[in-house]
């Protein structure tokens, strides 16, 4: 793990276990640093939501709590910018794939509102080609502030 | 009265209100409790009328929305009345983008919901 300050721009490199909770050790701090740069309280719950659904949905669905596998993450914190990546082990998945869950059918269902969460609570998500790595970014606009 | 860890029960009239004892709702252990003390409510105690307030929730993570969407199902199963209200802007925001707020019956303060039933 590393975990270092410079320019305005705070950094974090971390390897989590894939363990339900091992996430907090990423968004308790994330959080701090959110507020000690600033941002606004609308916008740390934008960015706790999709880092912690993002880092669920790996520890869970990509690497299926498999103590062998990792969850890497890395977090770049500045006033006007958060980037979170976040890389699991698994297979990967489309997540064009993934149903519509506001459809009239899927409603009521329990589960399968992650990825709309976070492309709606964020400025921008991208998955790589093979759906096991998401980048999550946030830009705190003037409309935001 | 059974004794519950994750949320606070009293009655207002015929009405049950339910409050969160934690302030965030995200640990997988936590939500599986949450959800059956909420789904006991209607099981076992025969709550019929029941409002959920959000007053001490600062944030809930997707998987607290499921137990929330079963609750709401069971209550509907057997005719009774479910109310969610105090709902901060942002947890708002999570209902209408899920569109959950065309499912769930969501009120203002907890006396405009609890006059609502």
């Amino acid at each position: 793990m590393s975990d270092q300050t410079s320019l305005g721009v705070w950094q974090l490199s971390i390897d989590l276990p894939s363990e339900r909770g091992s996430n907090r050790q990423v968004t308790d701090e994330l959080l701090t640093q959110l507020g000690t740069h600033g941002w606004p309280p609308a916008d740390v719950f934008a960015v706790h939501l999709a880092v912690e659904e993002a880092i669920v949905n790996a520890i869970v669905h990509g690497n299926k709590l498999d103590a062998s596998k990792k969850v890497h993450v890395e977090c770049e914190v500045s006033a006007d910018r958060v980037r979170v990546a976040i890389a699991d082990e698994g297979p990967g998945f489309d997540p064009a794939s993934v149903p519509d869950c506001t459809a009239d059918e899927r409603l009521e269902a329990p589960s399968g509102r992650g990825v709309m969460l976070m492309r709606s609570f964020m400025t921008s998500i991208e998955y790589n080609a093979a759906g096991n790595a998401v980048v999550l970014e946030k830009v705190r606009g003037p409309a935001e502030s | 009265m059974p004794t519950h860890k994750r949320i606070d029960v009293s009655k207002v009239g015929d009405v049950t209100v339910v409050k969160f004892v934690d302030r965030k709702i995200l640990d997988e252990a936590g939500i599986q409790e949450l959800g059956a003390e909420l789904f006991s409510l209607v099981e076992h105690d025969n709550r019929r009328s029941i409002l959920v307030s959000f007053d001490n929730v600062d944030f809930l993570s997707s998987a607290a929305l499921g137990k929330l969407i079963t609750l709401d199902r069971k209550v509907k199963s057997v005719q009774g009345r479910l109310k969610m209200c105090n709902i901060r802007p942002e947890i708002l925001e999570v209902f209408q983008i899920t569109k959950l707020n065309k499912v769930f019956d969501i009120r203002g303060e907890e006396a405009e919901a609890i006059s609502a039933f």
